[in-house]
C-alpha cells in the first residue's frame, strides 16, 4: 500500500489533464452547472471567437436567482426577463439541457444537482456561484468560479488550478438536542472567522460529522465559502450511498453496486495527513445567531452582542453594528424581527422544511412579522405539499412560494425594506445583501420559525422542551 | 485582457477588512447581459445615499482620489459571491492594480482573469501606505516584470504573483486559446475515463 491519502488528493490525482513544473494542474471538470446570472457574458465570449461548447452532455441549466416565486409568469423586471431568455436562447443555441422556471426540475442549482442524482462522490462539480461547495457533501471536489472560467469550463472542459492545501474540520462528540448543523457551522464560522479556509479545500471529519443526513452535510459544504474555503467536502459513506440510489442520473443494478464500491474507496485513509487541523467539540454548540454584517459575526442565542472593549476589531464591529441597529452587549433574545426568509440553498430541503413546520404547527405568525417559505426545488415543494407541510405554514400566516434563491440575495422581488429585520435561514449577513439597507440574521430553519411565532429570538431549545 | 507590464497611479484607500462583493457590486447591478459598464455602479451603496447623493464620507468620493486607479485596502478582500461583476466594475471604474494584506480566493482568480493585478503585501507597509494615501497623497509604480512597488519616495518593496498568473498579466493572453493547445491531451482524458 502506498502513502495514505485525503480524498482531496484521490479526486484530484484522478482529474489531472496536464501537469508541469511550476504551473498549475489542468484539471479536467465532471460536471458543469449553469444559471442565468454568471453565463451570459461567458457565452456571448464563446460567440466571439466562433468557439463550441466542449462537452453540453456534462453541462446542466437551471434558472434560480431571478425566478419571481409567485405569479412565475410574470418577470416585471425586464432585465431579469431578458437574462432568462438569454440563458433559455444559449441554451437551445449550445445543446445544453435547461430546466428553465416552469420546468418541474427546476430549483436552485445546488438543491436540483443532488436531488437528480447529477452530484456524485469523486466528481469534480463548478458551477459560477459561491455556494457550488454544496455538492461538497457528496464527497465531491466542487468549487465556485468566475464568469471567465465558465467560459473556459464550456470551451474546454478543463480548468487551470493550483493544488490546493487541505484543512481538517474535524467535530468531536454529538450535537445536543435541537443544535442544528446550521448551528454547527455558524459556530465554526463565529470562532475561527471568515478566512480560516481561504486557500484551503475544508474536509469535515469526525463522529459529528459522520451522523449528519445528506441535508444537513449540504448545509455545513454550502457554508464552506463563508469560511474562506472554495471547497468544503465530506468523505462518502452508507449514509451517501443510500441517498444518492434510486436518482434518475445515477445507474442502477450492477453497475451502481461497482460504482458505489468506487466511492467508497474515495474516503480519505487512516493516517492520511492535512496541512492544518482544528478540532471542534459539537456538544458545547449551542443555538447560533448572527448580529453583524459578515457571518462570523455570530453569538449563541443565550449570548449578547459583543461589547467595543472586548473585541479586537473595533472600528469593524462599531460600524456592523451601527449598520444592524444593535447596541453593544445587547442579549440576543431581545432582538426583533419583522421579516422571516426561510430557504436558500442552505437551508430549503425537505427535511429543513418539516423541521420548521414541527415548530410551527398550530401557531400563528407574529402579527410584526412578515414569513415566507420559499423551497429550494419545484420537486420539494410537491413533496412538502403531499406531506401537508405548506398547510401548516399557510395556517400559521406564512407565504408559501414558489422555488428560487429568493430573498436571500433579493435579485427578484422578494426584498426586505430598508432598515427591516430578518431572521433568515440563508448564507449571508453582508450589509444590503436581502435589500438595500436590510438587516439579516442567520439562524437555523427551526430558529427562524420559532423567531417567526415569537417575534423575538428565543432558545429553540426551551422552546420545545427538550432544554428546561 | 489588456497586457499589464507596468503601471503608475495614483493609490484610493479602502480602510476596511472583509470588503465583500455584495458591497463591490451589489445585486440590483447584475442582471446586465453584458462584462461592460459596471464602473458607475461600484461601491454603490458606500458612494451614494438613498437619494443618489454621493457620500462626502467615503473616500472615494473625495476629489483627490478621482483619478486613482490603485486601490489600497484590508484583509480578505472580496469575500463572498463568485460574481466576476465584482473585479468587471473595478476595471471599469478606472482600476488596475489592488493591494490588500489578503484576498479571498474566487475574486483573487476573477482578477487575475480581467488584467487586473491583485496584490498581497504585509499589514505594516499597507498601513503606512494607508496612512500616507488618507493624510497625503501617495503614488505607487507597479513592476510586474521585476516584481516591485515604488512609491513617490522611491521606497521600493517586492511582492510575488506565481508566474503563470505573471505571464497571462503580463501578456494578457487569451487563456482558452492556450489550453486548446492541450486539446489533444484533453481528447486523450475523455478516451481513458470513457473506457
Amino acid at each position: 500500500m502506498g502513502k495514505p491519502k485525503t480524498i482531496v488528493e484521490k479526486i484530484w490525482e484522478k482529474h489531472v489533464v496536464h501537469s508541469e513544473e511550476g504551473m498549475p494542474d489542468l484539471l479536467y471538470i465532471d460536471l458543469h452547472l449553469v444559471h442565468e446570472v454568471t453565463s451570459p457574458q461567458a457565452f456571448e465570449g464563446l460567440r466571439l471567437k466562433n468557439r463550441r461548447v466542449r462537452r453540453p452532455d456534462l453541462t446542466y441549466a437551471t434558472m434560480d436567482h431571478n425566478v419571481p416565486t409567485q405569479n412565475r409568469h410574470i418577470v416585471k423586471d425586464e432585465t431579469s426577463r431578458i437574462q432568462m431568455e438569454t440563458l433559455k436562447k444559449n441554451c437551445e443555441e449550445y445543446g445544453i439541457e435547461l430546466a428553465d422556471m416552469h420546468h418541474p426540475d427546476q430549483g436552485i442549482v445546488h438543491v436540483i444537482g443532488p436531488q437528480l442524482g447529477l452530484t456524485q462522490p469523486g466528481k469534480t462539480i463548478v458551477c459560477g456561484d459561491s455556494h457550488t461547495s454544496t455538492h461538497g457533501a457528496f464527497g465531491a471536489l466542487a468549487f465556485g468560479i468566475g464568469t471567465s472560467e465558465v467560459e473556459h469550463v464550456l470551451a474546454t472542459q478543463t480548468l487551470w488550478q493550483d493544488r490546493p492545501k487541505t484543512l481538517n474540520v474535524h467535530v468531536e462528540g454529538d450535537l445536543g438536542p435541537g443544535v442544528a448543523a446550521k448551528d454547527l457551522i455558524l459556530a465554526i464560522i463565529a470562532k475561527y472567522g471568515v478566512k480560516i479556509g481561504t486557500g484551503y479545500i475544508i474536509e469535515y471529519t469526525g463522529e459529528a460529522i459522520r451522523k449528519l443526513s445528506m441535508e444537513e452535510r449540504m448545509t455545513i459544504c454550502n457554508m464552506s465559502i463563508e469560511a474562506g474555503a472554495r471547497a468544503g467536502l465530506i468523505s462518502p459513506d452508507e449514509t451517501t450511498v443510500d441517498y444518492l440510489k434510486g436518482r434518475r442520473y445515477v445507474p442502477i443494478g450492477k453497475k451502481f453496486d461497482q460504482l458505489a464500491e468506487e466511492w467508497l474507496a474515495l474516503a480519505t485513509d487512516e493516517g492520511a495527513e492535512y496541512d492544518k487541523t482544528i478540532t471542534i467539540d459539537a456538544s458545547e454548540i449551542e443555538p447560533q445567531v448572527t448580529w453583524g454584517t459578515n457571518p462570523s459575526m455570530g453569538a449563541p442565542v443565550t449570548g449578547r452582542t459583543p461589547s467595543l472593549d472586548e473585541v479586537e476589531d473595533k472600528e469593524g464591529t462599531k460600524r456592523a453594528l451601527e449598520y444592524m441597529g444593535l447596541e453593544e452587549n445587547q442579549p440576543i433574545s431581545s432582538i426583533k424581527i419583522d421579516h422571516v426568509f426561510i430557504g436558500s440553498c442552505t437551508n430549503s430541503r425537505l427535511s429543513d422544511l418539516r423541521k420548521a413546520a414541527e415548530i410551527v404547527k398550530g401557531r400563528k405568525v407574529h402579527p410584526n412579522v412578515r414569513a415566507i417559505v420559499v423551497p429550494g426545488s419545484f420537486l420539494v415543494k410537491m413533496q412538502a405539499e403531499q406531506e401537508g407541510i405548506d398547510q401548516i405554514f399557510k395556517d400559521a400566516g406564512f407565504e408559501w412560494r414558489d422555488a428560487g434563491c429568493s430573498m436571500c440575495l433579493a435579485m427578484n422581488d422578494d426584498v426586505v425594506p430598508p432598515g427591516g429585520r430578518c431572521a433568515s435561514t440563508s448564507n449571508r449577513n453582508f450589509e444590503g445583501r436581502q435589500g438595500n439597507g436590510a438587516r439579516t440574521h442567520l439562524v437555523s430553519p427551526e430558529m427562524a420559525a420559532a423567531a417567526a411565532i415569537e417575534g423575538h429570538f428565543v432558545d429553540i431549545r426551551k422552546y420545545t422542551g427538550v432544554l428546561n | 485582457m489588456e497586457p499589464i507590464k507596468k503601471h503608475t497611479g495614483i493609490v484610493c484607500p479602502l480602510n476596511r477588512d472583509n470588503v465583500d462583493t455584495d458591497q463591490i457590486i451589489p445585486k440590483q447591478f447584475l442582471k446586465r447581459i453584458e462584462r461592460t459598464g459596471f464602473g458607475q455602479f461600484l461601491f454603490y451603496h458606500w458612494r451614494y445615499d438613498d437619494d443618489g447623493n454621493l457620500r462626502p464620507d467615503f473616500a472615494m468620493n473625495d476629489p483627490k482620489y478621482k483619478d486613482a486607479t490603485i486601490l489600497l485596502t484590508g484583509e480578505n478582500f472580496g469575500c463572498g459571491s463568485s460574481r466576476e461583476h465584482a473585479p468587471w466594475s473595478l476595471l471599469d471604474y478606472g482600476f488596475r492594480v489592488i493591494i490588500a494584506p489578503s484576498f479571498a480566493d474566487i475574486f483573487h482568480n476573477n482578477s487575475l482573469k480581467n488584467g487586473i493585478v491583485p496584490i498581497e503585501l504585509d499589514r505594516e507597509q499597507i498601513d503606512q501606505w494607508m496612512k500616507q494615501a488618507e493624510e497625503s497623497e501617495l503614488t505607487l509604480t507597479v513592476d510586474l516584470i521585476n516584481q516591485t512597488i515604488t512609491d513617490q519616495n522611491q521606497h521600493e518593496v517586492s511582492f510575488h504573483i506565481p508566474d503563470y498568473h505573471r505571464q497571462n498579466l503580463i501578456n494578457g493572453w487569451d487563456e482558452i486559446a492556450l489550453t486548446l493547445q492541450h486539446e489533444d491531451k484533453i481528447a486523450a482524458y475523455e478516451q481513458r475515463m470513457l473506457s
